[in-house]
């Protein structure tokens, strides 16, 4: 996946889990901006774990502040190979 | 005119065993109940421990009929009051019958109950679901049978705060008590979390810790969930002492309130409301407080929070006030936490002695309170005050009297 695909699909998993127009999300938005809180977050956070079929563990989803972070975070996960990370996640 | 409430029988089911006195002993020596979990298979959770209720054969409390009409939750909660009545040394009378309330707290209600009904119709396509779903499920299934089966008519509910369920409940018996609206209450409540479902929505949450429950801890990494049930006897001092009944304590105020703030993200100016309403109850002063048993679910948020709240009612006494979190042994037991808490703290002023915050490893700078870390301390302190603050906002606090003072 090219990097503006993931954050083209980032941009829509967030402007559809806040109910934003999805130009009003970009890359460089932070939280703040777009009014998520710490829910919401975690919202989003189990929207891309589903889309992109990974597991964010917990101690890497509580440094995600900004649309970017998300983006990295996925890339990251993505490049670790299938599943995502090796949490001994099944369900 | 309004009556002293005092506190004559306890009882307890939870990982730290399956009676009061089993309860108290692991809270005085600091012992901690978390373990790997027992009920859910490994590697299906972020998640390895919890604080589970081992070795529970519902068949030595209940026949076969009997068990198979009670979810687990109910189970806890009908065990912990008869344990409660006997310790009290209650004899029923048709007239105490119907003017004894009882008020219990549960937040899921009968989660495994629903869980193997909805398992079958939704993965096994078995197009049946029992018709004990709804009984058994229902979180007012502890309060109904314990009414069934002591022939209790009078007053009967059950109240669904998430976690400040059990600390709403024995307020709301705790003032019919004291009004006379009920001559006796057996308050409390239970909680049974362990269903996969439900596990895999906590974890959605990131709140539960992969290793333990280290509340005020600088290192600490969120809640261990627990489950169990608590229930006490409240009865006006007059006929306690009338009939020569022993008295671990006296409930002496309550106080609620709402944050109206976030969903989720806790208040310190909603917890300070609900802490100085329970004071102001029960005609005292902040520093009449010596203990706090407090909600400390060692998140990052609920912990820091609770610390600046308790520094808003305290002020420059906050210091001197002893502060332990229990859940650091029984886990968090949602809607079962402020009954588990709220015997925990009447039994810390029968014995004095203040059970400690185990798994505590480092100061914080945000939770900068005397937190009585991993030892118990003996200390006969005349007051206390147990804190529930509930996801959605809603604040519930217990102020606890000492018998002797």
């Amino acid at each position: 996946m090219s990097n503006e695909e993931l954050t083209e699909r980032v941009r829509r998993i967030i402007a559809t889990a806040q109910h934003l127009p999805e130009e009003k999300v970009t890359a460089d938005s932070s939280f703040a901006e777009l009014n998520i809180d710490s829910l919401d977050g975690i919202n989003i956070l189990f929207a891309v774990e589903s889309e992109f079929n990974i597991n964010i563990p917990d101690e890497a989803a509580q440094s995600i502040r900004s649309v970017r972070d998300v983006i990295d975070g996925i890339a990251k996960l993505l490049a670790e190979g299938p599943g995502g990370n090796k949490e001994p996640v099944r369900a | 005119m309004n009556r002293r409430v005092v506190i004559t029988g306890v009882g307890v089911v939870c990982a730290l065993g399956h009676n009061s006195q089993d309860f108290w002993k692991a809270l005085s020596e600091g012992r901690s109940g978390i373990a790997p979990l027992e009920s859910v298979e490994p590697g299906l959770l972020r998640f390895q421990n919890g604080a589970e209720v081992r070795n529970w054969d519902s068949l030595r409390y209940f026949d076969e009929k009997e068990a198979g009409m009670l979810d687990r939750f109910a189970q806890f909660g009908v065990v912990a009051a008869r344990e409660a009545v006997a310790d009290a040394g209650i004899e029923w009378t048709p007239e105490l019958r119907e003017e004894t309330a009882i008020v219990t707290g549960s937040c899921v209600g009968g989660q495994g109950a629903e869980d193997e009904g909805f398992v079958n119709l939704y993965r096994k396509n078995i197009p049946r679901v029992s018709p004990l779903t709804i009984p058994r499920t229902m979180e007012n299934a502890a309060a109904s049978r314990i009414s069934l089966e002591m022939g209790i008519v009078g007053p009967t509910y059950t109240v669904s705060t998430a976690c400040s369920s059990s600390n709403h409940a024995i307020g709301q018996a705790f003032w019919m008590v004291r009004s006379g609206a009920a001559r006796m209450a057996i308050a409390g409540g239970s909680e049974a979390v362990f269903s996969l479902g439900f596990l895999k929505a906590w974890e959605a949450m990131r709140v539960v810790s992969p290793d333990t429950c280290r509340p005020f801890s600088k290192d600490r990494r969120g809640l261990i969930l627990g489950e169990g049930g608590a229930m006490l006897v409240l009865e006006p001092l007059e006929s306690a002492q009338a009939r020569g009944a022993r008295i671990y304590g006296e409930v002496v105020g309550f106080g609620m309130g709402s944050d109206a703030f976030h969903i989720t993200q806790p208040s310190a100016d909603g917890a300070a409301r609900a802490m100085r309403a329970a004071l102001a109850d029960g005609g005292l002063r902040p520093e009449d407080i010596g203990y706090i048993n407090a909600h400390g679910t060692a998140t990052q948020a609920n912990d820091a929070t609770e610390t600046a709240a308790i520094r808003k009612v305290f002020g420059a006494q906050a210091g001197r006030v002893q502060v332990s979190s229990t859940k650091s042994m029984h886990g968090h037991t949602l809607g079962a936490a402020g009954a588990l808490e709220g015997v925990a703290t009447a039994l810390a002023l029968h014995h004095g002695i203040l059970p400690p915050t185990a798994n505590y490893n480092e100061p914080d700078p945000a939770c900068d309170l005397d937190v009585i870390p991993n030892h118990a301390r003996q200390a006969q302190v005349e007051y206390a005050l147990s804190n529930s603050f509930a996801f959605g906002g809603l604040n519930a606090v217990l102020a606890f009297g000492c018998a002797r003072r």
